[in-house]
């Protein structure tokens, strides 16, 4: 009992907890942004290849089909490795960011495609035989309906991002698993209780992980409920 | 375009015997992975619609955990953690277990919807002749559910596919740790990376492709009561026709 609670004092240091949640930070960052840019290119996507022209709709296809059909630590490797970023963005994060966005508005296309399929063809007609333009009836008309059926949708994806931003360890973007590796190899020089101790830190990063992705996983649930009921 | 200089492919063909024996035992991971993920999907997915409260919740368990952590980490668990108290696994059956039981959760959430979905009164018949559980799952449900559970299915096989990648991170031997090592020797990125994007492409487009066309085979399966309206279009259908 001692033992555990000397390796747990030696793990969980002030600065070793500063450092990890750090990370943590860094991995919520770039999954929330990540996101948004990909719900908004994801849609830009969808809505080439539901109403775009020959050209729109063969763009948009081929990206989708491409990114779906490729592994994502292929995206963040090649990003890292293969692409300069500009000056304000050369920090190995956003590198991370681009990885993330150009993968998941693939996914994110395909999501937004099936809520546009689902919003009824009686509200084009009717947003048009009010007076609305195309633009005016996406905007003020049917994208809102589609966005709201399509939020649980867009959350399981937002779970899969924070759980795949585990990759950008590989790269050595200082995110949450990266930085939970640093500390296991700097428990490891010591012969006393390692096991124990890479344990504890394994233990503590699945739990963080699972706490994140339990809550979105909940709201996902009772979001379903809501649009069935 | 240095990337992609001549030189570059040049040295990637002369190395093309790595990529191809990657791509073979991906293909073998992703084979034993598929498999293993589909029994451990089959199993939790029956459990998790059983009446037995313990049953259920250990499946309920089981999903939430391997679906709310990420695989790498699991994975990383395996080779690395594990030998500390001594459990020693090679790199590709942790590759197959890991990649097996992760996606095994996610197969066994799709059997649960698919078992869910099938009328209620299909099991009170089955019970009602006498049917014990495993054999009402075995001849009535997931024949009927499995109608509804293929598109998913393909979808998360195709998912399996792309995660075994992951392996790469621990040495694994599969695709895309032959051609990230081989780029890194030979700073050879840009063709190592777009080889092996279409060699991935190759296996999993055709599973997109076939999750489509389930999707419409099947996706659209008619309720109940629309089957007289379907069944009359269709025998007006094959008047016309005449």
């Amino acid at each position: 009992m001692n033992e555990l609670m000397n390796a747990f004092e030696s793990v969980f240091t002030r600065s070793n907890i500063f450092y990890m949640f750090r990370g943590l930070g860094v991995t919520l960052y770039v999954a929330l942004i990540s996101v948004i840019l990909s719900v908004i290119f994801g849609t830009i996507l969808a809505l080439f290849r539901t109403y775009g022209n020959k050209f729109l709709k063969g763009f948009s296809v081929a990206y989708i089909e491409l990114f779906r059909n490729t592994p994502n630590l292929l995206w963040v490797l090649a990003i890292r490795f293969m692409v300069r970023m500009p000056e304000p963005f050369d920090a190995p994060m956003y590198s991370g960011i681009l990885a993330f966005t150009l993968f998941t508005s693939a996914v994110m296309a395909e999501i937004v495609r099936g809520g546009l399929n689902s919003v009824h063809a009686g509200q084009f007609e009717a947003a048009y035989s009010q007076g609305f333009n195309f633009f005016q009836t996406m905007v003020f008309i049917i994208l809102p309906q589609c966005y709201k059926a399509i939020v649980p949708a867009m959350l399981s994806q937002v779970i899969t991002v924070i759980k795949d931003t585990s990759f950008l360890a590989q790269v050595a973007i200082e995110e949450f698993f990266n930085n939970s590796k640093w500390i296991m190899s700097a428990q490891i020089d010591s012969t006393v209780n390692q096991s124990m101790r890479v344990f504890i830190i394994f233990g503590f990063v699945a739990l963080v992980y699972f706490i994140i992705n339990f809550t979105l996983s909940c709201i996902v649930r009772n979001s379903r409920k809501k649009q069935e009921a | 375009m240095s990337a992609f200089s001549a030189q570059k492919w040049e040295k990637l063909f002369q190395n093309i015997d790595l990529f191809i024996q990657g791509f073979g035992t991906t293909l073998y991971i992703v084979l034993l992975g598929l498999l293993l993920s589909l029994v451990l999907g089959a199993i939790f997915g029956v459990i998790s619609t059983s009446h037995n409260k313990v049953l259920r919740g250990i499946a309920r368990v089981y999903v939430e955990f391997f679906q709310n952590t990420p695989l790498l980490v699991q994975i990383f668990f395996l080779y690395n953690a594990l030998p500390y108290v001594g459990v020693f696994i090679p790199v590709k059956t942790i590759g197959i277990v890991g990649v097996g039981i992760y996606h095994g959760a996610y197969m066994a959430e799709v059997v649960r919807t698919g078992i869910e979905a099938t009328p209620k009164g299909q099991r009170d018949a089955a019970d009602s002749q006498g049917f014990s559980y495993v054999q009402t799952m075995l001849y009535i449900i997931l024949p009927q559910a499995l109608k509804v559970m293929l598109p998913p299915l393909t979808n998360v096989a195709a998912n399996l596919i792309k995660n075994t990648s992951i392996l790469a991170i621990i040495a694994g031997g599969d695709l895309m740790y032959q051609a990230d090592s081989f780029a890194s020797s030979t700073l050879a990125y840009g063709p190592a990376y777009v080889v092996v994007g279409i060699l991935y492409f190759i296996i999993c487009f055709p599973l997109a492709r076939l999750s489509g066309y389930l999707e419409k085979r099947f996706g659209a399966t008619p309720k109940p009561k629309d089957y007289t309206a379907l069944l009359s279009a269709y025998s007006m259908g094959k008047g016309a026709a005449k």
